[in-house]
């Protein structure tokens, strides 16, 4: 670092270009260096709190490195009796039998995944409209109200949502069901108990409006970080404003975009108290849209206080790991998704 | 007129006590004296809103103030069995598997209170008392084996009731619970079917078909869905004005769930000294079939002279004084013969093997 500020100063007349083309600044910001020098010239600047810095932001890295490991080695001992006794059955067993002491957590499974899946296919298209719209089409007296109102939903507490499900979504979706049901009962998806109301069509749709406003708001942000010139490029070839927010703004951000999907499939996943209330919470596999869903974690939730012996208890620690291992699973398959989108070339110039 | 009935059963059971001579005078009524400002305590929500009030009251009349958490019965034993709290409370009895986990020896159950589950039902233009259920109709219904609301069985129980075409929704609780307990429990009395195919348990495996969280999610099922059946506790089926069931008891009466129902199923000559015992579908003919007693657990040998010392008397003081706040609660207070067991089992709370109450 000496020497490079006596460089600095050696040269007496460069241009500000070259200046701004030297990489050597941006070397303070990388991870410090392990060469033997390159300590000793740190250590004759003094820079003890670069270093102390560096240690902090280490250990704190570190520490949720630690944290998961912890996670996963508590979920493995807690449920490891449940493992021993019900191995890989566990996951295609239908039978939950605190009496009989069987467990066994396909439906829940599946419920999960189903409600989740369905509140994605329905908050998606909204979420990315309103974001094209908020980012790229609105006027500044429209998008800021919006754009603050779609913050505040997003902080709304599940519970909130679960109640307002419970007292005024489910009724209506009661009267739809019964509807589709009288109308296109033959359809093996309306052909369910339409009456009750709860269910995984209420489960998805609650979903969905709690991860809309998660969705809108990150597309949102994604969307108008691309750079204003890859729109007024694609306009200026005589493009539509349509043409170009669909092949040039869209495949910019499309890598986020997915993230953005999967950040709201995450919070579909382990939601826990709106789908409690709205769900029906029946351990059966679901056949259609109507019937009523148990979710792995308001199954947790709802049964491990009253837990009352040890296999029971390892069991629904047996449903966290699960719950995680589902986790881990989504978050690879999207990371495979955002690696195969990366590789190829982006909008404008292909 | 209940309380001045159950005040003056109280005081003459104490007055009787201490006439006879073998028990201490310093017992009943008195607050602990060794100094014991905090207890804890964990388990049941059933008891929560009567014991936050009983509470509240003996702090203000010993000055001793009681931490209790709402977490639930198996939460509540798990603490008693890992010695975290100084008592426990339970609306079912410990398993023998439970028991051998207790940390601190023989647990005490101590009955604190009864309560009453109503079956709750929404049949449009059908009045609150206006069907009359049998244990095995109401049994089938659950099992799933009668699935229409104008089914024969139900019809015949019901001949000037016009009953409706409709598919009978069952709701259950869907987290654990000792109101499922004591529902199951019942159920497994009065069925063999039920008995081999589900059994007893806080949380079973359901025929049918929808689950709602906690009390007030039964009660919220059963009030949206047009058909639907429920059961819950007495006090959510009155605030929340429900049409509700009879049931037949044992003795071959159709009874509304009632805290005298309750406090009549409790009520019995057969009660066991150690009060383990599910009061459902009890033989006293005024009795409400679905009915629970709700126990509060201590273990028999206390290691701390001055916790065991607050704890027998905050548990003597709950039988007796403080089943006057039981029925403005909705909870039905304990029978004579109730309170005369407890006692008894209080009393067997020792330190270093001196019993606390008795003789001192």
């Amino acid at each position: 670092m000496n020497g490079r500020q006596d460089n600095m100063i050696e040269r007496p007349a460069e241009t500000v270009a070259e200046a701004a083309l030297d990489p050597l600044p941006w070397k303070i910001l990388e991870p410090l260096p392990r060469s033997p020098s390159a300590k000793a010239a740190q250590a004759s600047q003094g820079t003890i709190g670069d270093k102390l810095f560096y240690s902090v932001t280490k250990c704190f890295a570190l520490f949720i490195i630690l944290l998961a490991v912890l996670l996963v080695f508590y979920l493995f001992h807690g449920s490891w009796q449940a493992i021993q006794r019900f191995g890989w059955h566990f996951l295609i067993g239908t039978t939950w039998d605190p009496v009989a002491e069987i467990f066994g957590t396909l439906p829940t499974i599946v419920g999960t995944l189903v409600k989740s899946f369905l509140a994605i296919l329905i908050a998606v298209p909204i979420s990315f409209a309103s974001a094209i719209f908020l980012a790229l089409y609105a006027p500044r007296w429209l998008r800021n109200p919006l754009s603050f109102l779609i913050e505040l939903l997003a902080a709304i507490p599940s519970v909130v949502f679960g109640l307002w499900g419970l007292f005024v979504l489910v009724p209506v979706v009661r009267i739809w069901q019964i509807w589709l049901k009288s109308h296109f009962g033959w359809f093996p998806l309306f052909n369910g108990p339409a009456v009750y109301g709860v269910g995984v069509l209420a489960a998805g749709l609650i979903l969905a409006i709690m991860i809309t406003p998660i969705i809108t708001a990150i597309s949102r942000d994604l969307l108008r970080a691309v750079p204003r010139s890859q729109m007024e490029a694609m306009l200026a070839l005589g493009a539509t404003r349509w043409e170009a927010v669909w092949k040039a703004v869209l495949p910019y951000a499309r890598v986020g975009l997915v993230g953005a999907v999967v950040l709201g499939l995450g919070r579909a996943v382990g939601e826990t108290m709106a789908v409690t209330l709205v769900g029906g919470n029946a351990f059966k596999l679901v056949t259609s849209l109507f019937d009523p869903v148990h979710s792995m974690a308001s199954q947790i939730a709802s049964e491990f206080t009253e837990a009352t012996y040890n296999l029971y208890v390892s069991s629904l620690i047996y449903v966290g790991l699960v719950l995680f291992g589902i986790t881990i699973v989504l978050g690879l398959l999207s990371q495979l998704l955002i690696w195969r989108l990366s590789r190829g070339q982006v909008g404008i110039l292909e | 007129m209940k309380s001045w009935y159950l005040k003056n059963v109280g005081l003459g059971l104490v007055a009787l006590i201490m006439l006879s001579g073998q028990a201490a005078q310093a017992a009943a009524g008195d607050c602990p004296t060794k100094g014991v400002k905090e207890l804890t305590g964990a388990g049941s929500t059933f008891d929560f809103p009567l014991f936050s009030k009983m509470f509240d009251e003996y702090n203000k009349l010993c000055g001793v103030k009681v931490n209790y958490q709402s977490i639930g019965s198996g939460g509540g034993i798990r603490q008693l069995q890992e010695m975290t709290v100084d008592f426990g409370a339970s609306d079912g009895i410990m398993t023998e598997q439970q028991l051998a986990q207790a940390k601190g020896g023989p647990v005490l159950h101590v009955p604190v209170t009864a309560g009453a589950e109503a079956v709750v039902y929404n049949l449009p233009g059908i009045a609150r008392g206006a069907i009359k259920l049998t244990p095995d109709v109401l049994a089938d219904i659950y099992l799933k084996k009668i699935t229409k609301w104008d089914d024969q069985h139900i019809k015949a129980l019901n001949p000037n009731v016009s009953l409706p075409n409709l598919d009978i929704a069952v709701v259950h609780r869907s987290d654990g619970s000792g109101t499922t307990y004591i529902f199951t429990d019942y159920l497994s009395k009065v069925s063999k079917d039920w008995s081999d195919k589900v059994g007893t348990a806080t949380s079973v495996n359901w025929p049918g078909d929808i689950g709602g969280a906690g009390n007030e999610g039964v009660a919220n099922q059963v009030r949206q869905i047009p058909g639907a059946i429920g059961y819950v506790e007495l006090a959510y089926a009155m605030q929340n004005n429900m049409p509700w069931a009879l049931v037949r008891n044992k003795a071959g009466t159709f009874m509304p769930p009632s805290l005298e129902g309750a406090a009549a199923a409790a009520d019995v000559q057969s009660l066991p000294d150690d009060m383990k015992v599910m009061v459902t579908n009890s033989a006293n003919q005024y009795a409400y079939p679905i009915s629970g007693f709700s126990w509060m657990l201590i273990y028999a040998d206390q290691k701390d002279a001055a916790r065991g010392d607050a704890v027998a008397h905050l548990a003597w003081w709950m039988i007796h004084d403080g089943q006057k706040y039981s029925k403005a609660l909705l909870y039905a207070p304990l029978a004579p013969a109730a309170v005369q067991k407890a006692e008894s089992l209080i009393r067997q709370v020792k330190v270093a093997n001196k019993p606390i109450l008795a003789g001192n």
